[in-house]
């Protein structure tokens, strides 16, 4: 088996690349929402080895409630995401720019 | 024989998810994600998750991802604006990145009291969807329907997001038909009364 420290570092590096996918795709309001459906599950993979490894059940609960909340956030943005391309015609972040930001 | 496994579905997981942040058609970057799901999935398996995984299957993949691809494919994107930028931004990115790893792995080499995976022993007693459901629904049941309110909220929100009002329906206003007066409706025209021939 595995030791702990090999899970935190996988769940490492995949923060790390969907951070840098943020940076790379950054027009791109659809790969961005990805990036963030992927440090979630970064995240979420700590939790479950921090849950195996010190043998506590509650690491598995929350991570029960993050894929509620994620499941809800990506419901809403998609639902923005459509309502914007309606108004915009497009998905290109710098041009959502009304509000002078 | 777990730690090929493992490094196996490690290797899957983080070639799909660097495919995911470089590939150019976004319906590709979507497949590449369901890939992620499923290979981490597999790991939370080894992890003894077994609910967990199951559910990030049925709910990602199943759900989230379907969703994904469904706006993707009603949008009609232009990719290749949108990719302008990519190789500007590429050493920026890959220098946070690449901090941010070097920080958290030196966090976890200091880390001296790392927990061992003897103490793991214990949950493995009870199945893990009993486990889970034994202090889900006693320890965390105010947690859970708290949960249940914002699934309820996300779906409500994301209906009134994407409804349109119907323009070409029509309603009555009863307020104006009781407000209606004699002078609005008829007109009275005087003429001449006309013979006959």
């Amino acid at each position: 088996m595995p030791g702990l420290n090999e899970f935190l570092i996988l769940s490492a590096v995949l923060f790390c690349l969907s951070i840098a996918g943020i940076f790379l795709n950054r027009k791109n309001l659809l790969i961005i929402l990805m990036c963030i459906e992927l440090m979630l599950l970064s995240v979420n993979t700590n939790f479950i080895a921090f849950s195996y490894f010190n043998a506590d059940i509650a690491g598995q609960v929350f991570v029960f409630f993050i894929l509620t909340v994620a499941a809800a956030e990506t419901a809403i943005g998609l639902a923005i995401l459509v309502v914007l391309f309606r108004g915009k015609n497009t998905i290109n972040v710098e041009d959502f720019d009304t509000l002078k930001g | 024989m777990i730690k090929i496994t493992f490094y196996l579905f490690a290797l899957i997981l983080i070639f799909a998810a660097s495919r995911v942040i470089t590939v150019k058609n976004p319906v590709h970057a979507a497949l590449f994600l369901v890939l992620a799901f499923f290979s981490s999935a597999a790991i939370w398996l080894l992890l003894q998750a077994e609910f967990l995984a199951i559910a990030l299957i049925l709910v990602y993949v199943g759900a989230v991802m379907v969703l994904f691809l469904f706006v993707l494919m009603m949008l009609d994107i232009n990719v290749n604006s949108l990719r302008e930028g990519f190789v500007r931004h590429f050493p920026i990115a890959a220098f946070v990145g690449g901090v941010i790893l070097l920080e958290i792995i030196l966090v976890i080499g200091a880390w001296h009291k790392l927990p061992t995976p003897e103490a793991a022993t214990a949950l493995a007693a009870v199945p893990n969807t009993q486990a889970l459901g034994l202090v889900l629904y006693t320890e965390y049941v105010y947690p859970f329907e708290i949960a249940a309110a914002i699934l309820l909220v996300a779906m409500i929100a994301a209906i009134a997001l994407t409804m349109r009002p119907h323009t070409r329906a029509k309603y009555q206003k009863p307020e104006e038909q009781v407000s209606v007066r004699r002078e609005d409706r008829i007109k009275i025209v005087k003429m001449p009364s006309e013979t006959k021939d």
